[in-house]
């Protein structure tokens, strides 16, 4: 089916040539990197993780939102999102692929990666991540492969999919509560050190995965003659809706715990996001478009009259992706780093080839995105003709 | 070289031999007398460390004696600053514990001497996804620098900051970028790895104790095993009012502080 991307028209090769090229601008800084060390990044001592593990969360939440598509789907027989499942799992495959290479950036000695898996340690998080993470990367690219295989061929997929379909369900949840928990058992980082961190995460990224699946829904319909449906895209957008509303209500039931007990060691870091702390505060006028970002979409949402039109839908699924990127990519990981364990504060602020190895590694991601779009693309025209 | 396929298969007969024989002498390995601690050697149940905060601070000697025989590198960047050994603020030590009402001699911002806690129950070894960090018999928690991919977990997980990143090659740094700079008993670093104190690791095996303890000015740093009921620092804790950091989060630490 591959050779299917090997045909397409000058846009769609120009849309290739145009992130092969980004992609090798992030490819040279990151030999950079390698070269003279993660020292080229914003990090340091206090703020250890940054830019690179900020997306890795995010683009987790991206990645599992797959299953919003596939239960109703497969476990409810919801035929309107029959046509539509498959562009879910494929930006499973490409999220999650970002995600991998995320961390991969983020290493210091990437050489010795495989240590992870000659010395497995099972009481740390991050080799469970890494077993959640390609273990779903895998399943993705069966499923996905095989359902538009038995399409193409006007058969129904083989039987020994059904079980791996139903196995991605519970293990789409897993990666992002896998993910979560890299942050919330740590005991010196009063920020990340709460139980709704995991449901917090899985909230917003059902919010954010599905946002971008509407964009990227009616830019395939826009232009190709695959229509992925109107009703399959007002379902998810009741999706969305419910997602950032829960987000919402998590992220207040946490500001409530936090400023009702005035526990310095938990108050200081959202003092520090929202309000400046010691003088410092350059992710306050972040965080607050973030909140209006989301107060906004869900007044949209919500509304069933801009929920139904298509055009301030789109509007209102920017919103919630800018709105949850901020919430992860930005705030997540400064958040819990200012102020460090010993209380003080130093900010961190991402370096120009830091966040050019960023936006390489994004273009990765649309690069196999755009690569997998093509090829559902044309099976589907094809069925059509 | 030419070989001729009798030769190739006596050579590859014998190498199949000693492969076979490997897990045997693995097995021999914890009787051999190389892999045995020098008999000068310390020996201790659980290392631990009692520093007087009461006492006048005069620390500079102890942590550039720590710096210099560790080769620590001294880098201008704050940011890649490495520290092992390091005196703060005592509200920086002990965040939750100080207050503006306290006598003045813990408010100077160099009043607390901090290092690795060497923590009985280390959340750095817990979410080390390599064992590159591990804690020893002794309780001391050591650091393979061969082993440590970078990933940086455990300076996420640590609640004491103790642990330092080499963001850049340490060694070209200003104090080790001579040769005869670098101290010959202890490894330098590459860059990508973490590290921090080792509580002198390589110097209880030749029979000495922790440099800063022997540099540290009269009383103010204590080094003994905590099980060892005769033990200075055994003697001071049980007898004496003694804090740990963060003792809430039930690491447990090694490193005891009289204030």
């Amino acid at each position: 089916m591959l050779d299917k991307a090997l045909c397409g028209s000058k846009r769609y090769w120009g849309l290739i040539i145009f992130l092969l090229a980004i992609i090798g601008v992030g490819v040279l800084t990151y030999g950079y990197q390698l070269r003279e060390g993660l020292g080229i990044t914003g990090m340091g001592r206090s703020v250890s993780w940054g830019f690179y593990i900020a997306q890795l969360t995010f683009l987790v939440g991206v990645a599992a939102s797959a299953v919003m598509l596939v239960i109703p789907y497969y476990l409810h027989n919801y035929k309107e999102f029959g046509k539509i499942a498959i562009l879910g799992e494929f930006v499973a495959i490409a999220a999650v692929t970002m995600c991998l290479l995320f961390v991969l950036a983020d290493l210091g000695q990437p050489q010795r990666m495989f240590n992870l898996i000659l010395h497995p340690t099972l009481n740390s998080v991050l080799f469970w991540d890494m077993i959640v993470l390609n273990g779903y990367l895998f399943l993705n690219l069966i499923i996905g492969w095989t359902t538009l295989g038995a399409e193409k061929k006007g058969t129904p997929p083989p039987g020994w999919v059904k079980p791996l379909i139903y196995l991605s369900i519970p293990w789409a949840v897993s990666i992002h509560t896998v993910t979560a928990f890299l942050y919330s058992g740590l005991p010196g980082r009063g920020f990340w050190l709460t139980a709704v961190m995991a449901p917090r995460f899985l909230a917003s990224a059902f919010a954010a995965g599905p946002a971008l699946l509407i964009l990227l829904a009616l830019i395939v319909r826009k232009y190709t003659k695959f229509d992925p449906g109107a009703k399959a895209i007002q379902a998810l957008a009741k999706i969305v809706t419910y997602a950032i509303i829960t987000f919402v209500f998590l992220f207040f039931c946490e500001l409530f715990t936090v400023f009702y007990s005035q526990i310095p060691e938990h108050m200081d870091h959202f003092k520090y996001l929202y309000m400046g702390y010691d003088g410092y505060g350059a992710y306050v006028p972040f965080m607050w478009l973030s909140l209006i970002l989301a107060g906004i979409s869900i007044i949209m949402l919500v509304n069933p009259k801009t929920r139904k039109n298509e055009g301030t839908l789109v509007v209102a699924c920017v919103m919630v992706f800018i709105s949850t990127w901020i919430d992860k990519g930005m705030g997540m990981i400064s958040g819990g780093f200012v102020p460090d364990p010993l209380h003080e504060v130093h900010e961190y602020i991402p370096t120009l080839p830091e966040l050019t190895i960023t936006v390489g590694i994004y273009a990765i991601g649309a690069l196999i995105l755009t690569v997998l779009y093509k090829v559902v693309v044309s099976v589907r025209e094809e069925e059509l003709a | 070289m030419s070989m001729d396929r009798r030769k190739f298969l006596k050579v590859a007969g014998v190498g199949a031999l000693g492969l076979a024989g490997l897990p045997a002498s693995r097995l021999l390995a914890a009787d051999d007398p190389r892999f045995k601690p020098p008999a000068e050697g310390l020996q201790g149940k659980r290392w631990a460390m009692v520093i007087d905060l009461t006492k006048e601070a005069h620390d500079a000697d102890a942590i550039s004696v720590c710096h210099k025989i560790h080769n620590v590198p001294q880098l201008t960047n704050p940011r890649h600053e490495i520290k092992w050994l390091w005196n703060t603020g005592f509200k920086h030590a002990f965040p939750g514990l100080a207050s503006k009402h306290m006598a003045v001699q813990y408010k100077g911002e160099h009043s607390a001497l901090v290092l690795c806690n060497h923590c009985e129950n280390p959340p750095c070894v817990r979410v080390c996804p390599t064992k590159a960090t591990f804690r020893r018999a002794d309780g001391i928690v050591l650091m393979d620098f061969h082993r440590c991919i970078g990933c940086r977990f455990c300076m996420a997980a640590c609640p004491f900051g103790a642990r330092s990143f080499n963001w850049v090659d340490p060694r070209t740094a200003s104090n080790l970028d001579e040769p005869g700079e670098v101290m010959l008993t202890f490894p330098t670093r590459m860059k990508g790895v973490v590290e921090k104190c080792n509580f002198c690791a390589e110097r209880l095996a030749r029979g000495l104790i922790p440099a800063c303890v022997e540099n540290s000015s009269d009383g103010r740093m204590l080094f003994g095993d905590l099980e060892d009921p005769h033990s200075d620092v055994s003697r001071i804790v049980k007898s004496k009012y003694t804090i740990r950091r963060k003792q809430h989060l039930g690491t447990e630490p090694s490193v005891f502080y009289i204030v």
